[in-house]
């Protein structure tokens, strides 16, 4: 089983390679990745750099190339794929048919990832993409259980890579426009949801409200822990019901199925948090590739240690558990 | 009838789940009164509403053919299940309609076939039109988020393929796995008990300011603005855009196309049309932000061209 770990920087790369990571993934500084923030991703020239020190350790590099191209821009993703390739990265992790279509005909000895952001879901949708664009891995999307992993691994012809850790999409990916319609901004066009330029935080007699754009997105009083405003975990009225939603403050911590997931057919695990610090993915990692060669006891007491870590510090297993719908 | 020469309406399909004769009633109706040339119908939203609809297909499809309309039959937006996946094929082979995709397993599966593609696929640029295209896409509805310099280079540099733009209607904004319909309602997707068809039109969802910000529809999230684009209708037309798609809300559509049929024929003025389609849809203001690059809630008054935030 391989461990797929984020990194947002060159810092953090580094961490995630000694730490243990068997690929590295990561994104050039512009909208052409689906964290397209401020203080965040790699320059050409940092990118050589990680790739060097990864392949010297024997960790590979996959270049996240995953937001969809602007009409008549081509160009800027068209570049970074050829930057890339030439870097001599080990996989491109695509999001768009176009850019799809782009490295296929001209890199056809590039390996291609399909992104979650492309959101194939079912047997027939990732076989179009293998056939069509020689596609050799499919990160799924965050709406599939453990058993439907199961059911379609056998019929598909390309590895299968789950996010296990780590921030959670409510909503099935790149097909979200949430965002830009409170912002502007969205992941698909701009590689940003709920962009912190759009955040604002405004002191109420015995609260803390949170904006997003011109939307309140959740109320906390005093003493309750005020979370980032992210769209679909805000606290919101629905009829007469006041409350999350969409989705509750929590992560994603699948890895107490780790089991079953290796015998669905996953082949790698993805940690998300390409925005997350250094000392974030160091210890994530670390202890997530312990987990993957410990017993289950072991396991458990090694996971409860990142509990800690995870936003609000509660978790949920996510679409991979049927209830969760 | 209008004529050839002028863009065509499409009516999309119903997104919200209606009883069946409500549904089949609407059909009825747009089949003898409305003014548009082809029809979008069948689930796209949630594959446990299918059996509501599934009795009056037939007829509906029959009656929308007699009045001299063309029939498109969707597919799911989200495809996950077995039985979903089967259900597509089924209607690929099937079928001699022809049929709008809206996920990718219905892209895959179409290859090689004449077929439309619809607007929860995310067609962003003109590279993916000609790939689509080139599997046998004929027409593109680009997805409602894209802004007018977005759909102007599409049309510009894509494919010959007839590009349809999203003009009237709650915007698709979201699908999920899980359905926050249900869940506020005290349910989940498996046992849900279909309590979204007690919203015809959709559950709002408010800022705890109370503010109106979002419409839940099953699995579906929506706008809580009426995306209109009557003002755009000249510009969108002199790029190349072919067709416009107005999405069934549950208020009088017959009025709606009548509205949009004589902007583009130019026998009414789009600030009059504006002001007649408040009337006709009070429930929801109407946005136009995406198409200008802006917040996608906003409302942008040509006259003025100044940004003003939805009535909130």
């Amino acid at each position: 089983m391989e461990l797929i770990c984020p990194a947002g920087t060159p810092a953090a790369f580094r961490e995630a390679v000694d730490a243990g990571a068997d690929a590295v993934y990561c994104g050039f500084r512009d909208e052409t990745n689906a964290r397209n923030f401020p203080g965040l991703n790699f320059s050409r020239e940092e990118l050589r750099e990680a790739v060097g020190y990864a392949r010297s350790r024997g960790t590979q590099t996959f270049v996240a190339l995953n937001t969809f191209m602007r009409a008549g821009d081509e160009e800027i993703w068209y570049r970074a794929a050829a930057d890339a390739v030439a870097l001599g990265v080990d996989a491109l992790i695509l999001a768009d048919f176009g850019l799809m279509a782009h490295v296929a005909e001209i890199y056809p000895a590039q390996r291609l990832h399909v992104s979650v952001q492309a959101s194939a879901s079912n047997v027939d949708a990732i076989n179009f993409l293998v056939e069509a664009f020689n596609a050799k891995r499919v990160v799924l999307p965050r709406t599939l259980t453990i058993a439907d992993i199961a059911r379609i691994a056998p019929k598909i012809r390309c590895e299968i890579e789950v996010f296990v850790f780590g921030g959670l999409c409510v909503m099935a990916e790149g097909r979200c426009s949430l965002s830009s319609y409170a912002t502007g901004l969205s992941p698909n066009m701009n590689g940003v949801c709920s962009p912190a330029s759009h955040v604002h935080y405004r002191k109420e007699a015995d609260a803390l409200v949170s904006e997003l754009g011109d939307y309140t997105i959740n109320r906390f009083s005093s003493g309750e822990a005020a979370g980032y405003p992210t769209l679909c975990k805000g606290r919101f009225d629905v009829g007469d019901t006041r409350g999350y939603a969409f989705e509750d403050p929590v992560s994603l911590d699948v890895m107490g199925e780790l089991d079953a997931l290796t015998a669905a057919g996953v082949c790698a695990l993805k940690i998300e948090g390409r925005q997350r610090g250094k000392a974030y993915v160091s210890e994530v990692v670390k202890t997530l590739k312990e987990a993957l060669s410990a017993n289950p006891q072991r396991r458990a007491a090694l996971l409860s240690r990142l509990k800690g870590l995870s936003e609000g510090q509660k978790t949920t297993s996510g679409a991979y558990n049927k209830r969760w719908r | 009838m209008p004529n050839t020469h002028s863009p065509s309406l499409t009516m999309g399909p119903v997104y919200y789940l209606w009883d069946g004769p409500k549904w089949r009633d609407f059909h009825f109706r747009v089949a003898d009164e409305a003014a548009f040339d082809r029809v979008v119908i069948g689930e796209t939203v949630c594959s446990k509403r299918q059996h509501f609809i599934e009795p009056h297909l037939a007829e509906v499809v029959e009656r929308l053919e007699a009045a001299g309309k063309t029939v498109i039959l969707s597919t799911m937006a989200l495809v996950t299940l077995e039985r979903e996946s089967r259900q597509i094929r089924d209607l690929i082979e099937g079928s001699d309609h022809l049929i709008e995709a809206n996920d990718l397993s219905a892209l895959g599966l179409l290859n090689g076939k004449p077929h439309a593609v619809g607007p929860l696929v995310n067609v962003y640029n003109a590279p993916t039109a000609r790939l689509l295209h080139s599997r046998g896409a004929g027409r593109i509805c680009l997805p409602p988020e894209l802004p007018f310099a977005s759909v102007r280079r599409i049309a510009a540099d894509g494919p010959d393929v007839a590009f349809e733009v999203f003009a009237f209607g709650r915007i698709p904004l979201a699908i999920s796995a899980r359905c926050a319909h249900a869940r506020s309602k005290g349910k989940i997707k498996d046992n849900c008990l279909f309590v979204c068809g007690e919203e015809p039109d959709g559950l709002p969802v408010r800022t705890l300011d109370g503010q109106s910000f979002l419409v839940l529809n099953g699995v579906q999230t929506v706008s809580h603005t009426c995306q209109t684009l009557l003002g755009e209708l000249a510009d969108l037309t002199a790029c190349g855009i072919t067709s416009f798609r107005l999405s069934p809300q549950d208020c009088d559509m017959v009025a709606i196309a009548a509205l949009y049929r004589s902007v583009l024929d130019g026998a009414l003025a789009p600030d009059e049309a504006i002001e007649r389609l408040r009337h006709i849809y009070p429930a929801a203001p109407l946005s136009n932000g995406f198409h200008h690059a802006k917040v996608g809630a906003a409302w942008v008054t040509r006259a003025r061209d100044t940004a003003n935030s939805a009535a909130l």
